[in-house]
Formats: C-alpha cells, sequence, structure tokens
C-alpha cells in the first residue's frame, strides 16, 4: 500500500507576521517555518496507518522552493520513508498546485492521498478537493478519524460538519482532509532525525508536470486589520442602555 | 505557545537543518510534556519518573552515543538538546546527563562489548536506570582520594565504602563505582539487588527537587569478577566521563538563563508601575540587557565548543570554562531575572526562583566554580595551585 502527503511549508503558528510599508508583500524576514501544523496531522495519520499495517510506504510532496526540503525532512524525521519536491519559485494559485500534485498522483500511483484541510497560512483549503476532483476521486473533508477496511478498498471517515459529526464512506483511491482532533502528532525522535538524513527527496521540475493553465486569483495587496477600539465598562442594566442609545445602537 | 529564544547574533544560521530539527523537538517535548509537571514536581521534591518512557522514546538517553540503540547525534545536537532540557528545569536535564553522559557513557567507552550490548540498549530505551558513584562524603572535589575499596576475592570483588550526592541513586537499576583496586581507581557494575548495596534517599534539598539524589552504601558486596569495567586505569577513565557532562551542563545552564531572561522580559514590558511599563526605565533596562548580552557570550562560547567537539580538538580546560563561566552567568540571570519580577520572583509560578535554586548546584556538582578555576589557572600558568594532596 502507498500513501501520498501533501504538505506545505508554513511560518511557525505564532509567529508575528509584518505587513511590508507598501502593503505589497508580508515581511517574512527572521520568521520561522514549520510543517503547516494540519498537514503535519496528515503524516501523523499516515504513519499510524503503516505502523497498524506493516507493508505501507510513505511518501511526503510538497510545491516550492529549495528551503521547503526543510519541512519534508521533518516529515521524513517523523518517520515517512521519501519525499517528493515540485520545484517552483513564487506564486501558484490553488487550482495550478492541485494540477502540481495531480501529476505527482499519476506517477506515484497512491491508494489514499492525506492532505491537512487548510494550510494556516492563508487558510484557503481549496487544494486538496480541488485535487480530489482533478483526479475524479473520492473525498472526504475534516476528517477526525479514518478507518480503512480489512483490504484497504475503502475507508470509514469521521468527518466534522458544522451540525456535528458526519460519517461517510468511500472508495480507495481516495482524498482525505485531516481536522484538528483526527491525532495527536508525535515529536520527530533523536534517530528518527538521523535516519531522515539518508532519505530520498527526488525533485521535479514543475514544467515536467504538464500544462497548469494560468492563474485564476492573485493576490493584489495586504491590509493589517484596524485596532479594535478599547472597550467601556458600565455599571448597571440602565448605563448599558444609556450607552447603547447614546450610540444610536438601539 | 512556542518558546522565542533569544538569538541576537543570528546564531541559527549557524547551525544545520538537522541540529535545528534536534532542537526543535526537544523543545516542543519540553513545552507540552514537561513544563506542564516541572513546577509542582519540584514543589513535592520529586522526579517525574512518567517522563522517563517519552524522554527514551524521543531518542534523549545516550542520544550522542552510536550504535545500542542510540540515536548517534553530533555533539552540537546533543548540546541544544540539553540547553532545551535545562530551560525547563536543571534536575530534567541532570537525569539525561546522568543516564547518558555518566553512566552510559562509561559503560560505552570503558566497557566489554557484553557489558554495552547487555546494559545500553537497555539504558537507551529507559527500561533501566543507571547512576555514577564517584564522589564520596570526604572525597568531593579531590575524587583521587577515593576510599571505596574493591578487593579480589577469588573470581569476585568485594567492594565497600560509601558513595554521596549520586543523582539517580535510589532509583538506579545498576550503579557505576569506581572504587581503589590494586593501587588504582577503577569502575565496576553493581547493580540494584545485590547483598550489601543499598541507597539512602538525600531528602530535605532545597536545589534540583525534580532529581533523585541518593547516598550509595556497599558493605562487602560482592560481585562477579566481570562486572569490572576493564578499561578504566585510574583517574583519567572518570574524568573522560565527567568531560562529556559538564560538555552537556555549559550547554544547559543557557538554557536556564533563557528561560530566566524571557521571562524578566515578558514581565517588565506588561507591569507597569509610576506609569509605565518598568522595560520603559533605565535600570531595568540595564538589566535585560546585562542579561541578553551574557547570553548572546554563552551561546557562542558554547557553538564554538561544540565545533570543536566535533572535529575532536576540545581540550578538557576549554569545557572546564564553559561549564564555569556559563552556570555563574545563568545563576547572575536567575537572581537579575528574580529582582526584575520583585515580589513576584519569589512565586512557583514563576520560573526564576527555581532555576536559581536548582543552579546554586548546577555551580557546584560536575567540578565546583572553584576547581574549574584551579584548572585554568593550572593550565595557563603552568602552576598547580590544588594544594599539597593535589
Amino acid at each position: 500500500m502507498k500513501l501520498l502527503v501533501t504538505l506545505k511549508r508554513t511560518p511557525q503558528r505564532d509567529a508575528r507576521i509584518r505587513i511590508s510599508p507598501e502593503g505589497a508583500a508580508l515581511d517574512l524576514e527572521n520568521v520561522q517555518f514549520e510543517v503547516n501544523p494540519f498537514d503535519e496531522l496528515a503524516v501523523e495519520e499516515a504513519l499510524r496507518i503503516k505502523e497498524a499495517r506493516g507493508e505501507v510506504e510513505v511518501v511526503v510532496v510538497s510545491v516550492g522552493a529549495e528551503e521547503c526540503e526543510q519541512q519534508l525532512v521533518s516529515a521524513m524525521a517523523m518517520g515517512a520513508d521519501r519525499a517528493v519536491r515540485v520545484h517552483h519559485e513564487g506564486e501558484l494559485d490553488s487550482l495550478q498546485i492541485a494540477r502540481a500534485l495531480a501529476a505527482v498522483v499519476e506517477r506515484e500511483e497512491p491508494d489514499l492521498v492525506l492532505s491537512g484541510k487548510l494550510a494556516v497560512d492563508d487558510e484557503c483549503g481549496q487544494v486538496p478537493a480541488m485535487l480530489a476532483g482533478l483526479l475524479g476521486w473520492p473525498q472526504a473533508s475534516q476528517a477526525s478519524d479514518i478507518k480503512l477496511s480489512e483490504d484497504a478498498s475503502g475507508a470509514t471517515v469521521v468527518c466534522e460538519v458544522d451540525a456535528g459529526l458526519e460519517t461517510v464512506s468511500l472508495s480507495l483511491p481516495a482524498v482525505i482532509m485531516a481536522d484538528l482532533r483526527l491525532n495527536e502528532p508525535r515529536y520527530a525522535s533523536l534517530p528518527g532525525i538521523m535516519k531522515a538524513k539518508k532519505k530520498p527527496i527526488a525533485t521535479l521540475g514543475i514544467e515536467e508536470l504538464g500544462e497548469l493553465g494560468s492563474a485564476r486569483s492573485r493576490v493584489t495587496g495586504f491590509r493589517a486589520l484596524e485596532d479594535k477600539p478599547p472597550g467601556v465598562k458600565v455599571g448597571s442594566v440602565d448605563e448599558l442602555v444609556q450607552a447603547l442609545e447614546e450610540k444610536k445602537l438601539i | 505557545m512556542t518558546f522565542k529564544a533569544p538569538d541576537y547574533y543570528q546564531l541559527d544560521e549557524l547551525y544545520s537543518d538537522e541540529e535545528l530539527l534536534v532542537r526543535s523537538s526537544v523543545r516542543k517535548f519540553v513545552e507540552e510534556r514537561a513544563l506542564p509537571l516541572l513546577p509542582a514536581c519540584f514543589e513535592e521534591g520529586r522526579f517525574p519518573r512518567e517522563l522517563i518512557g517519552e524522554m527514551a522514546e524521543l531518542g534523549l538517553l545516550g542520544a550522542n552515543l552510536e550504535g545500542y540503540g542510540c540515536a548517534g547525534i553530533g555533539p552540537v545536537a546533543y548540546g541544544l538538546a540539553l540547553q532545551e532540557l535545562e530551560r525547563g528545569d536543571s534536575g530534567l536535564r541532570s537525569f539525561v546527563s546522568v543516564q547518558g553522559s555518566l553512566g552510559m557513557y562509561a559503560i560505552y567507552a570503558h566497557g566489554t562489548e557484553e557489558q554495552k550490548s547487555r546494559w545500553l540498549p537497555e539504558l537507551a530505551a529507559g527500561k533501566k536506570i543507571v547512576c555514577f558513584g564517584l564522589t564520596e562524603p570526604d572525597f568531593g572535589s579531590n575524587p583521587s582520594g577515593l576510599q571505596t575499596r574493591a578487593d579480589t576475592a577469588g573470581d569476585e570483588y568485594i567492594l565497600n565504602g560509601n558513595k554521596m550526592w549520586i543523582t539517580n541513586g535510589s532509583i538506579a537499576d545498576v550503579a557505576v563505582i569506581w572504587a581503589q583496586c590494586d593501587g588504582e581507581i577503577s569502575g565496576f557494575l553493581v547493580e540494584s539487588g545485590t547483598p550489601g548495596f543499598s541507597s539512602t534517599t538525600q531528602k530535605g534539598k532545597w536545589s534540583l527537587r525534580t532529581s533523585d539524589t541518593a547516598e550509595l552504601h556497599l558493605e562487602d558486596c560482592r560481585i562477579p569478577s566481570d562486572c569490572r569495567l576493564p578499561k578504566t586505569t585510574g583517574l583519567k577513565a572518570p574524568l573522560m566521563c565527567l568531560n562529556q557532562a559538564r560538555y552537556g551542563i555549559a550547554w544547559g545552564a543557557v538554557g536556564a538563563a533563557m528561560a530566566c531572561y524571557s521571562e524578566a522580559l515578558d514581565y517588565a514590558g506588561s507591569r507597569v508601575q509610576f506609569g509605565s511599563p518598568i522595560s520603559s526605565y533605565q535600570l531595568v533596562q540595564q538589566k535585560l540587557v546585562d542579561m541578553l548580552s551574557a547570553i548572546t557570550a554563552s551561546q557562542l562560547r558554547c557553538q564554538r565548543l561544540g565545533r570543536l567537539k566535533e572535529s575532536g580538538a576540545v581540550r578538557p580546560q576549554q569545557i572546564s570554562l564553559a561549564k564555569r563561566d556559563n552556570v555563574a552567568m545563568a545563576l547572575e540571570c536567575a537572581r537579575n531575572t528574580r529582582d526584575v519580577l520583585g515580589a513576584n520572583g519569589i512565586m512557583e509560578e514563576y520560573q526564576c526562583g527555581r532555576h536559581m535554586r536548582n543552579l546554586e548546584s548546577v555551580k557546584t556538582y560536575e567540578g565546583t566554580h572553584d576547581i574549574h578555576t584551579l584548572i585554568l589557572g593550572n593550565d595557563i600558568t603552568g602552576i598547580s595551585a590544588f594544594g599539597e594532596g593535589g
């Protein structure tokens, strides 16, 4: 069995991101990066499937410049077997990334693709769904529990939806997106980190993967949220009503 | 919230990706698993045994040794791991130092193949605990005079003597005991439960309260002759182990200092007196800057020391300098932080008081501050000032 996990290099979750003075870009100088936390859940889930079933290969894939190999190595230090990096510098929109990943899936022919439900940097949450669409595969999003059938022909997935939990069953191959409560990712162990050095990272040129089409969306600028004015403490209900009336809110 | 370590000279650029991964893994472990337990353990005077399994799984035990189930990480990565552990608590770092750098290293460097394959995998897996019995009630800074004796009796050794201040002493499954044997200091592996071998926990410590400290007693304790570490003849053998541990302490101290500095900086930024955060006052700024400056110097010292160790060129005296100065620096940072925090600095919910109390021990164990001064004095002048007995 082969599992493919997609992952993205994103700024550390509590990093303080500044916007450049002209608002044209984010200032990522001195910002540390990590594996997108939702993708880390997907890696962990793949490793648990591997540990439970034995003969399973876990391949991690990322689209980006050379520095995203740090995150691929992190995933391999957790236990993934090998990595594929699609080399690209600069912006791509969600559909272009999904097309590149679809081409990798066609080469790798995994039984299951696992992804984080969204990346914490832009929070688009589009790529895995688009990938499933392009491949014509079933998908399950916001997964909080994944059970594969004995013969690995299908999966039962508990998805977190607005109304509660929804259980879906789908046939493999499929794309499943990890949500926060799926598992608790392990720490990369020191022996794991040493082994990761020797695990292979294959690099593919993005041009090798066929036509990705032109970008349908682009970022035109960034703007910080305005500071919220401080609140006011009122002493009684009457004062509250009075304050709301003064502000013409009631 | 991931800890933001001060890195004023961008030293992160000089670490390899692998070294940074090790630091980040141990940092997360300390943040999420250890720190929630440590203040209460300190209060109760309890070693958090429940963390042994997780530390073993992370590969922290004997992490810098090769083979036998050990991770085999380089000296700089090992240093960074210990730095993160001591950012949590010196007691936790002491457990790892004694297990790996003293106990496991003694077997690794001085043991037979049988001794290594019997003990190292289980020690790396945290299934067995080891302690290191060198110091005695009357022989601390002067181990060459130690009184514990091993006498040959047929195919056995008979051990007699007492050891004191032994970290992991009452929880260890095996002790590395240093004793006089045929006129030389030699190491022996003594298993817990061997008749004539016992331990007494040293109670009433107000420092290193999260680690176990015990006295060991050997009374006509008979062990088979194959329990001797064969490559140990003379004081050089235990000193080799101490060098490994002192190297780790030099890094660990920086971790404790960083924890204090960050606490002082946060507190000073939010504590308002006379209408402004106290970080806006010159006297507080000076304390913060003194800390940052000292930490930066120690970070540079550690990194260079690590690279020297990596290339095999490091001298024990260079390790002495780093142990001596970094621990003194960390203790000063803890005291300064306590000062910046005012009355809050003595409370359990802040870390500086715990670090300050711990560092008083760290300053003294593994070669006191003064002994390292004499080692360095001897090195630069060629004149030993250890006294008649030395």
